[in-house]
């Protein structure tokens, strides 16, 4: 992050009452013709606002990210305030409204560039061009691990470090001496020399003067007071008391309530609908049938819920009813057999055909996951009213520009017509990144003139979710005669994203990873840490088998493969480290481990499982986590902790399956969460690195489910190749 | 429809509503208390827990009529009169416990109530106490060691 060019997307005024913003975005008039096309709607800048200071010297950050419990507002706001020399008492911050202005081109710019390398760190043409894909894409997205990696580096620290130059040459100018006689802290400027101090807000006015400068000087980690410190997240009072308003909780006047009801074979649409009984629900105003689903719009939730219960819906056919859970492995199985060693090609390296060919022996194992539901604690809702000529949604979403633009397209209504006020998401996981539920609900508003809150059931959330995909991947190493690979085949199903989440950290010479895919009709949607969920269970499961093939314990033999990567090695070492790894554990007991690098933070886990009772009890999880460096430790560790209980869940109990075609599963009696008895201790710990920065959300998932799998195997000796790992015995005969 | 009586956070209040109907529904829709969360509607996650005669109970499952005459608190009737935060909420913060935050004011109701019955609790209790309360954020660690700490406060 060297250089700010002078192209840069840098903007600052002074805005009525005397608040000076300063913005990172990009400015209006770009020579871009892409982007001046994009300018279509008056008074739109195209620059993203990301700090203001007031009069009463508060300073907010802008924050284009929603909160489902990441702490993003505060990590974010820590990040600018640090960068300003801010007194942190009177920092707040503003979620950004869905508005292309709020476009979050860092990200869009990284989801393109990956690690490409870039002349200086904002190159005019390509930012252009990252800009307008953001924007045409609708990403103002929280997902992907990306606030922190993207948003906060390439935005926040911008825009503080800038005010900050900004404020102090006009303190310079006011006072008529040297800038380089002023310091700051804590949102005051000091000239030692004449003892003379002021707040920022005194000026403002003559900082918004100048043209913000092209390249801020950035703290080193050395200098940094607020990044890097476990700040108290802005967010938690109000979510001890009740005060936190979630979608569910919106409240308008002269509101009624929608319950709806998908097909039980996704992709059916309505026949006939019989609401005989449904209409002597007290309560009931409506009854609608949208073909894709039914909904009922009733003067409470209650008898929206009894009311569509009591419909008798005749579906269509859709030629899928017929399909069972076995069906759809089958058919991966089968494009895996025809596919053979050409499968699509995602990583080729050497040659492994050879490689096998040649070597002393070969070792293969098929593994397999199931459909995962998101199951967020706050069943999916939004509330929708039509008036005036403008469509207002308010609901919890992950991407609320996308659904935005969703609306407007769907509904063909202008852009500027539509207003989506994102409120707290009471979970996400990638759930609410799909904008159908939004949709749903403008669709049944604008059937009336009232506003009209949607609420699903949970088992609506449960059977109309975009699901985990189910797949299967297959492995076959070439192995030395010390047992070492010499090469590494899998064959894979589904490849979603990201894309290189089947790639492995380890030195292995010929590697061939491709995969095939298989359509079916159950709906597929990211799901925390996306493909590395499963790739993260194949590979560390497949490698642990290697090492015991080897007659080496696991760690050991990962670590003879990671020689090459001294960041890998010294997260496993930590783990190992933290774990005792190697003591002798009790009757019944087991060690495993895993490595997964993902979303740019590198996680080892190790997991103690006791097996004497009725299902795997994991006790104890010890985990190292490399994020580069951590901007909120308490904050990180909060998501590491958090993803691993989220994939410890879906390891021991996660199975969604499909019967005629449905989706069996409906509420937490039978899709069953991890509770508080079962939940282990968990110890984490951070290693700053200093490495690219890393996401927090994501990272803790993946390395769980195998560290446990591989723990199950060192305390019984069988080797779990499926999931749900809880029921690991029953494959056992 | 008929009414039904009961006292809420210290306030008396009279419903009118069909007495078969959720707890839950006529807190949140009616009273506008909308702390307490659906989340399940079959008991089985917490969210929707309040104290009925100082008894955590499943709002989502528990009829209206249940709560005739009977005293009912919801989280936003945990702190002191004067705003002091109940020593639950307050460790709550001290341990940074909510994530999405949506099923804690759930958890805090149980805790609440564990801790009233039971000023030291062992693990085993925690367990007991707190199963019943999903935490799909996972913040099943914090959670215990905020109980511990208010325990001792």
């Amino acid at each position: 992050m060297s250089k700010w060019t002078r192209r840069g997307f840098i903007a600052a005024g002074v805005l009525s009452g005397g608040v000076l913003a300063v913005g990172v975005g990009i400015r209006e008039g770009h020579r871009a013709p892409k982007l001046a096309e994009m300018m279509t709607e008056d008074g739109e800048t195209l620059v993203n606002v990301w700090v203001k200071l007031a009069p009463d010297n508060t300073i907010t950050a802008i924050v284009p990210h929603s909160e489902m419990g990441q702490g993003v507002f505060t990590s974010m706001a820590q990040m600018l305030a640090d960068e300003m020399d801010a007194d942190w008492e009177n920092v707040t911050f503003e979620q950004a409204p869905a508005h292309e202005a709020y476009a979050n081109y860092p990200l869009g710019r990284e989801f393109i560039l990956g690690d490409t390398k870039v002349p200086g760190f904002v190159q005019d043409s390509l930012n252009g061009g990252f800009l307008r894909i953001a924007q045409s894409m609708g990403l103002q997205i929280t997902g992907g691990s990306t606030a922190v990696r993207f948003t906060g580096m390439g935005g926040m620290r911008i825009a503080g470090a800038a005010a900050r130059e900004m404020i102090v040459k006009a303190a310079g100018k006011t006072w008529s001496v040297p800038t380089r006689e002023l310091r700051t802290e804590n949102s005051y400027v000091h000239h030692d020399a004449s003892n003379r101090s002021a707040p920022y807000a005194e000026f403002a006015a003559q900082a918004g003067t100048y043209a913000p400068p092209t390249q801020p000087k950035l703290k080193t980690p050395a200098e940094f007071k607020l990044m890097g410190q476990s700040l108290p997240r802005f967010d938690i009072p109000a979510k001890t008391d009740g005060t936190a308003e979630f979608g569910i909780d919106v409240d308008l006047p002269g509101m009624k309530y929608a319950a709806v009801m998908g097909p039980p074979v996704l992709g059916a649409e309505t026949v006939s609908i019989d609401d005989t009984y449904a209409r002597e629900t007290p309560g009931i105003i409506k009854v609608l049938d949208k073909g894709a689903y039914v909904a009922v719009v009733a003067d409470s939730y209650w008898h929206a819920e009894n009311a569509i219960r009591q419909l008798d819906v005749t579906w269509s056919q859709t030629g899928a009813e017929a399909l069972n859970q076995n069906d759809i492995f089958d058919a991966m199985r089968q494009a895996m057999d025809a596919a053979g060693d050409k499968g699509k090609e995602d990583v080729a390296i050497g040659n492994a055909r050879r490689a096998q060919n040649a070597a002393t022996r070969v070792y293969e194992a098929e593994y397999s996951v199931p459909f995962l539901a998101h199951a967020a604690m706050e069943p999916l809702n939004a509330t929708a009213w039509i008036h005036d000529g403008q469509i207002e949604l308010w609901s919890g979403l992950q991407n609320p520009l996308a659904v935005r633009d969703e609306i407007a397209g769907t509904f063909d209504v202008k852009k500027a017509d539509v207003h989506v006020h994102n409120v707290m998401l009471g979970g996400g996981f990638g759930r609410r990144s799909n904008p159908d539920y939004p949709l749903m609900a403008v669709e049944i508003a604008r059937e009336f003139d009232h506003p009209v809150k949607m609420i699903w059931s949970r088992e609506q959330a449960t059977q109309q979710d975009c699901y985990r995909t189910a797949s299967v991947s297959r492995f076959k190493a070439g192995l030395d005669e010390a047992g070492m690979p010499v090469s590494w085949d899998n064959l894979c199903t589904q490849k979603h994203d990201p894309p290189e989440a089947s790639q492995i950290p380890y030195k292995i010479d010929n590697q061939l990873i491709h995969y095939t895919d298989v359509e079916h009709h159950i709906r597929f949607g990211p799901w925390r840490s996306v493909d590395h969920t499963q790739h993260g269970f194949f590979i560390e499961s497949f490698i642990d088998e290697l090492a015991d093939q080897a007659g080496m314990d696991g760690y050991a033999y990962r670590r003879k493969l990671l020689e090459h990567a001294p960041r890998y090695t010294a997260v496993l070492d930590a783990a190992a480290k933290a774990a005792d790894w190697g003591r002798v554990v009790p009757e019944g007991h087991g060690l495993g481990i895993a490595l997964v690098d993902s979303f740019g933070t590198v996680v080892a886990q190790v997991v103690e499982v006791d097996v004497t009772g009725s299902e795997p009890k994991v006790v104890h999880v010890w985990c190292a986590a490399d994020p580069g460096y951590a901007m909120n430790p308490d904050g990180f560790i909060a998501q590491i902790e958090s993803g691993i209980i989220y994939g410890l869940t879906a390891a021991l109990y996660g199975d969604i399956t499909i019967e005629d075609g449905a989706v069996v599963q409906s509420n937490f009696h039978d899709y069953p969460m991890l509770r508080m008895d079962q939940a282990p201790d968990i110890s984490v710990e951070i290693i700053n690195s200093g490495a690219k920065v890393g996401g927090g959300g994501e990272p803790g998932t993946p390395p769980i489910a195998p560290a446990l799998a591989n723990a199950v195997f060192a305390a019984t000796g069988v080797r779990v190749r499926s999931q749900p790992i809880a029921n690991y015995q029953e494959g056992l005969s | 429809m008929s009414e039904t009586q009961f006292s809420i956070n210290g306030q008396d209040t009279v419903v009118d509503a069909d007495p078969s109907m959720p707890l839950l529904w006529v807190i949140r829709e009616q009273l506008k208390l909308t702390g307490t969360k659906f989340g399940c509607g079959i008991a089985q996650c917490g969210a929707c827990t309040v104290h009925l005669d100082g008894i955590p109970v499943r709002s989502c499952s528990t009829p209206l009529a249940a709560a005739e005459g009977a005293e009912i608190t919801t989280i936003e009737g945990v702190a002191a009169e004067d705003g002091t935060r109940h020593k639950v909420q307050a460790a709550w913060i001290e341990h940074q416990v909510p994530q999405c935050g949506y099923c804690q004011s759930g958890q805090i109701m149980s805790a609440v109530a564990l801790l009233r019955d039971n000023p030291n609790p062992s693990d085993e209790d925690i367990d007991l106490a707190m199963s019943g309360n999903i935490c799909r954020c996972g913040a099943y660690g914090r959670i215990r060691a905020a109980i511990k700490s208010a325990a001792s406060a």
